[in-house]
C-alpha cells in the first residue's frame, strides 16, 4: 500500500474485546462481526488496490442502534468508518485498523412513496435502482443513475453525491434529494430538509450531500421522483478527429440542446468495446459520440434530426439514428461495457474521474497520450462529453512489479492536468483516499482548512471517516484559532499521515 | 450609519480583521433590495457593489463567472444575448418593498437563495452556484467548488453559501451554471378551480408526460377569476405536442386553454414575485409539500388571509396580518416552514424572519457559522435566532 493512513491508536487496538462487547450490547446476534475471515469481505471497496480489515463491523437495524453505536464510539474515542454497498471507486469506505466499520446494509426498506408530491422516502441501504423499480409501475423513476446503480445504495449516493450519464440534464444526487435524517457522531438525530424545496435556515443538507461520510451517518433519505420520459432516441456518430467530435458537442449545446446523455469514446475505447460486444461500432474513426434525447416523441424526433445536421456539419463520417429501443440500447451496449471490455485488453485497469472545460478536450487527450508514453502504459478514454467529465482507463498489470505505482503516478498526472486546464480532480467518484493527496493541486491550505472547519462543526474529535478527503490532519482546536494572515502561520502543520 | 465601499479582496480582509479586533458588526449588502427583511440592526454596511463585472463567460461550457455586485438585470441581459438564461429565475425583491426595480445584484439574489417559478423543475440558486471566491469572517480569502458544471471535489460549500444571507463570508466572485433559453414558451390554463382542485391538477400535470416547467395558481383576485397556470417550454414541435396533450391529461379538472403571452406574462409575475399581494402589509413565504398547500391556505381563508400558490403548490405566498405564531405552527404542521418576508418593523423586531429550526439543527448551524465567522462579525441581530430556537 503506497497510501499513508492515520496511525492506528494502540490503546484502541488493545481494547478490541471491550469494544466488540460494547457493540454487541447495542446490536445483538450477527449484527457485530469480529471474526478475521468474516471481516475480509469488508477490507476494501470499489478501489481494490487498497485493503485493510476493520477492527470490527457493526450492522445496525434501527436508528436508535446507529445513534447508540455512534454515541458509544464518541464517548470512547473510537473511530468510525460508514459504509453503504462498498462500491466507492475512491476508497471512501476503506476501513481503518482501529475503527469500527458501520455498515448500513440492513436499512433496506422503502418507507413511503407519494406520487402527488413526487417523492420517495427510503432507508439508506436501498439500492439506487430499487427506487426506480419501486415506482416504475406508476410511470416514475429516480433520475441519477451511476453505472453501479444495481448495487450502490442511496446512502452511498448521498455520501458521494453520485452522478451518472444523465446528470447534465437531470442533475447529480444533490439536485434530487430533498431531505435526510442524519445521526451525528455524538448520537444526535437531526432532520435536514424534508418533503419541501429550500431549507428554512442554512443549507446543511447541501453540504452533507457529497461529504463522503465525514459529517454524519444518514439513516433516511427523501428523494424526488420524476415521470419517466415517453420516449428516448439516440444517435451514434463517428468522427475522424477528436477535435471535430468536441466541436460537435459544443455546437449541440450552442443550439440550445441539453441531451439526456452525451458520451464520447476514443479510439482505444471504441476498439475494446467493439471487440467485446460486437454492436457495430465503426472502427475507422478517432472518436465516437452517443447522443441520447428523451421526452415526447415529437421532441426526440426533432432533436435527433438537429443533432444529425450538426454532426454532418462537423464532418461526421458515420451516423446512425436509433429507430427503436433495441437499437438504442445496442448503441449503449458498447459504452456500458467499456470498463469490462478494457479489462479484456489489459490485466488491470485504473479508472480516473476528472472534469475539464470541454473546449480543452483535444489538448488534454494529446497531452494524455504523451503522459502514457512517458509512463509506458496504455490509456483508453470514455467521456461524459456534455459536462466535461473524463474517465481515462489506465491499463496496467498488477503482477508486474512497479506497474501499479506507475499507473497511480500516471493517474495523478492526468488529474493535475485536469486542474491545470481549469477543471477539477473529481466529477463524480469522490476524493476518498484516492485523490486525497492531490487536493492541494486544486485548493490552497486556507481553502482546505476552511472546509475542515465545517467538518469540525459536525465532528470536533475527527472520529468519522478520518484519513479521507483531507491530505493533512488538523486538530479542530487549532483550526478554530484566529491568526494573522498573509504571512507565516503561527503554528506548524501537523505532519502528513 | 457607516458604509464601507471596498473594491478589492484585500480591502475586505482588512475590514473584517478590524471588525474582529474591535468587536464590530458588519452587514454585507449588494443593491439593498432586501434590507427591509429581518429585524432592525446596528451594523456598519459593507457595500459590495464595488465588486462588479463579468470575469469570464463561456456560453458553450454553460458557465458564467461574475462578480457579486453586478446588477442582476445586467447578468440577465448578457446571458439572454447568447440565448441563455439563469434557469433558477432569480428576481429583484425591490418592488416587494416599494423600490424601483433594478437594484438587485447577482450576489444578493444568490446569497438570499432567491428563485422564481422555474425553481420547481430547474432547481434553485443552490443548484446553479458551481463555485465561488470569498473572504470569510476570519478575514481570509478562500475558494470553494469549481468552474465546471460537474464537480464533487471537497465539500459542497457553494450549497452552504447560497441562501446564507451574508452570514458566512463575502463572495467576491461566483461561477454560475447557465442554460439554454427555451425557444418557445407557452402557457396553458384552467379557470375557476379552488385550492384543492388546483393543487390536484398541478400534481397530475407534473406527474404526467407533458414536462411542465412551472405550475402556479391564483385564486379569484382583483376582478379576475381563479386561474391555474402551466408553463410549457422548449423546442417548437415538442411544445406543440405537449400543449396539445395537456387538455386531455387534465380533462377531469376542467377545460384547459392556452393563454396569449401578453396575458400570461403578468399573471406569472403576479404569482412568482407575489405582485398580486402588493397591498398585503405582512407577507409570508411558505415552503411545504405541495399536497399540504390546500389545507394550509384553508386555515387562513376564514381569517382574511390572502394567498398565491407557486411551485405546483410547494410555495405559498401568504398575505396575513394576524398571529405570526399561527402561521409558523400551521406551516410546521403541514411539514414546511414560513419565512417572514415583509411586515411592519415592530413585527420584524420580535418575529425572526426565518422559521425556527429544531434546537439541534440551530446549534449545528451556529457552529457552522462560527467555522466561517468565529468572532461573529456578521451576527448583526437581523435574524433573531438565539432567542427563538425551540
Amino acid at each position: 500500500m503506497t497510501l499513508k493512513m492515520p496511525t492506528p491508536d494502540e490503546a484502541v487496538l488493545a481494547r478490541r474485546a471491550e469494544i466488540v462487547a460494547a457493540l454487541r450490547a447495542i446490536v445483538s446476534g450477527e449484527g457485530v462481526i469480529d471474526d478475521a475471515d468474516e471481516l475480509r469481505p469488508y477490507e476494501s471497496d470499489g478501489l481494490t488496490a487498497y485493503r485493510q480489515p476493520p477492527m470490527a463491523v457493526v450492522l445496525p437495524e434501527t436508528v436508535d442502534q446507529v445513534a447508540a453505536v455512534l454515541r458509544w464510539c464518541h464517548a470512547n474515542g473510537v473511530r468510525v468508518v460508514p459504509r453503504g454497498a462498498g462500491t466507492s471507486l475512491s476508497g471512501g469506505a476503506l476501513p481503518l485498523a482501529d475503527a469500527v466499520l458501520l455498515g448500513m446494509a440492513r436499512f433496506n426498506r422503502i418507507l413511503a412513496i407519494d406520487y402527488a408530491d413526487r417523492i420517495a422516502v427510503v432507508q439508506p441501504g436501498v439500492t439506487n435502482l430499487a427506487i426506480t423499480r419501486a415506482v416504475e409501475e406508476e410511470g416514475f423513476y429516480y433520475a441519477p443513475d451511476p453505472s453501479s446503480q444495481i448495487a450502490c445504495t442511496i446512502g452511498g449516493n448521498v455520501a458521494e453525491n453520485s452522478g451518472g450519464v444523465h446528470c447534465l440534464k437531470y442533475g447529480l444526487t444533490t439536485n434530487n434529494v430533498l431531505g435526510v435524517e442524519l445521526v451525528t457522531i455524538e448520537g444526535e438525530v437531526l432532520r435536514l430538509g424534508g418533503r419541501h424545496l429550500d431549507p428554512a435556515g442554512l443549507d446543511l443538507l447541501g453540504v452533507v450531500v457529497g461529504s463522503e461520510g465525514l459529517l454524519g451517518v444518514v439513516t433516511e433519505v427523501t428523494v424526488r421522483i420524476l415521470p419517466r420520459p415517453e420516449t428516448a432516441r439516440a444517435a451514434l456518430i463517428g468522427f475522424p478527429t477528436v477535435e471535430s467530435a468536441g466541436q460537435c458537442v459544443a455546437d449541440v449545446i450552442a443550439a440550445g440542446i441539453i441531451p439526456a446523455g452525451m458520451e464520447m469514446m476514443d479510439r482505444p475505447a471504441i476498439h475494446a468495446a467493439e471487440a467485446f460486444v460486437q454492436v457495430g461500432y465503426p472502427l475507422d474513426v478517432e472518436a465516437l459520440l452517443i447522443v441520447e434525447m428523451d421526452g415526447p416523441a415529437a421532441e426526440c424526433d426533432h432533436l435527433v434530426d438537429e443533432v444529425a445536421r450538426i454532426a454532418d456539419a462537423n464532418g461526421a463520417v458515420s451516423l446512425r439514428v436509433s429507430n427503436d429501443d433495441a437499437e438504442r440500447l445496442a448503441f449503449w451496449a458498447g459504452r456500458k461495457a467499456a470498463f469490462p471490455a478494457v479489462g479484456r485488453i489489459a490485466p488491470d485497469y485504473y479508472c480516473m474521474d476528472g472534469t475539464i472545460p470541454r473546449r480543452r478536450l483535444p489538448e488534454v487527450l494529446r497531452r494524455m497520450s504523451e503522459l502514457a508514453a512517458h509512463h509506458g502504459l496504455g490509456v483508453a478514454n470514455v467521456f461524459h462529453a456534455g459536462d466535461g467529465n473524463l474517465h481515462p482507463l489506465i491499463l496496467y498489470d498488477a503482477h508486474k512489479p512497479g506497474d501499479l505505482e506507475r499507473a497511480e503516478e500516471f493517474g495523478n498526472d492526468i488529474l493535475r492536468l485536469c486542474v491545470e486546464v481549469g477543471g477539477v480532480l473529481t466529477g463524480e467518484h469522490g476524493v476518498g483516499v484516492e485523490k486525497r493527496d492531490l487536493m492541494p493541486a486544486m485548493f490552497s491550505d486556507i481553502d482546505l482548512k476552511q472546509q475542515q472547519r465545517v467538518k469540525c462543526a459536525f465532528d470536533p474529535a475527527s472520529l468519522l471517516n478520518p484519513g479521507k478527503v483531507f491530505p493533512t490532519l488538523h486538530r479542530c482546536a487549532e483550526l478554530g484559532r484566529m491568526h494573522v494572515h498573509g504571512g507565516a502561520l503561527p503554528f506548524p502543520d501537523l505532519p502528513r499521515f | 450609519m457607516t458604509v464601507h465601499h471596498p473594491t478589492t479582496p484585500e480591502d475586505l480582509e482588512r475590514l473584517f480583521a478590524d471588525a474582529v479586533g474591535h468587536g464590530g458588526k458588519l452587514e454585507l449588502r449588494g443593491g439593498g433590495s432586501k434590507t427591509a427583511i429581518g429585524a432592525a440592526r446596528d451594523a456598519e454596511i459593507v457595500d459590495l457593489r464595488g465588486f462588479a463585472g463579468v470575469a469570464d463567460y463561456d456560453p458553450p461550457e454553460l458557465v458564467l463567472t461574475v462578480r457579486p455586485g453586478t446588477p442582476l438585470a445586467d447578468v440577465e441581459r448578457l446571458v439572454a444575448e447568447q440565448g441563455q438564461m439563469l434557469a433558477f429565475e432569480p428576481f429583484d425583491h425591490g418592488p416587494l418593498f416599494g423600490q424601483a426595480p433594478g437594484t438587485a445584484t447577482i450576489g444578493g439574489v444568490v446569497a438570499a437563495g432567491t428563485a422564481g417559478s422555474g425553481r420547481l423543475t430547474a432547481g434553485g440558486a443552490r443548484d446553479h452556484l458551481l463555485g465561488f471566491t470569498a473572504v470569510s469572517g476570519r478575514g481570509e480569502r478562500f475558494v470553494a467548488g469549481g468552474k465546471v458544471v460537474k464537480n464533487v471535489t471537497g465539500y459542497d460549500l457553494p450549497k452552504l453559501i447560497a441562501g446564507s444571507w451574508g452570514r458566512l463570508a463575502a463572495i467576491t466572485e461566483l461561477t454560475l451554471k447557465v442554460l439554454p433559453r427555451p425557444r418557445v414558451v407557452r402557457t396553458m390554463a384552467i379557470e375557476g378551480l379552488g385550492a384543492e382542485a388546483a393543487q390536484a391538477a398541478m400534481a397530475d400535470a407534473m406527474g404526467g408526460p407533458a414536462e411542465i416547467a412551472a405550475a402556479a395558481h391564483r385564486p379569484a383576485l382583483d376582478g379576475r377569476a381563479a386561474v391555474t397556470l402551466f408553463r410549457v417550454q422548449g423546442f417548437a414541435p415538442s411544445v406543440e405536442a405537449r400543449c396539445a396533450a395537456l387538455p386531455h391529461l387534465l380533462e377531469r379538472h376542467g377545460r384547459t386553454v392556452e393563454l396569449p403571452a401578453d396575458e400570461a406574462a403578468p399573471l406569472w409575475t403576479s404569482i412568482g414575485r407575489a405582485g398580486a399581494l402588493a397591498d398585503a402589509e405582512t407577507l409570508w413565504r411558505v415552503a411545504l409539500p405541495p399536497s399540504a398547500a390546500p389545507g394550509f391556505v384553508a386555515a387562513f381563508d376564514p381569517l382574511g388571509g390572502r394567498w398565491l400558490l407557486d411551485w405546483a403548490g410547494g410555495l405559498v405566498w401568504l398575505g396575513f396580518d394576524g398571529d405570526p405564531a399561527l402561521v409558523r405552527s400551521t406551516a410546521e404542521a403541514a411539514g414546511g416552514h414560513a419565512m417572514l418576508l415583509r411586515g411592519p418593523a415592530e413585527l420584524r423586531d420580535r418575529v425572526p424572519m426565518q422559521h425556527p429550526r429544531a434546537a439541534g439543527v440551530m446549534a449545528l448551524e451556529e457552529r457552522v457559522r462560527r467555522a466561517f465567522d468565529p468572532a461573529g462579525i456578521f451576527e448583526t441581530g437581523r435574524f433573531l435566532d438565539h432567542a427563538h430556537a425551540h
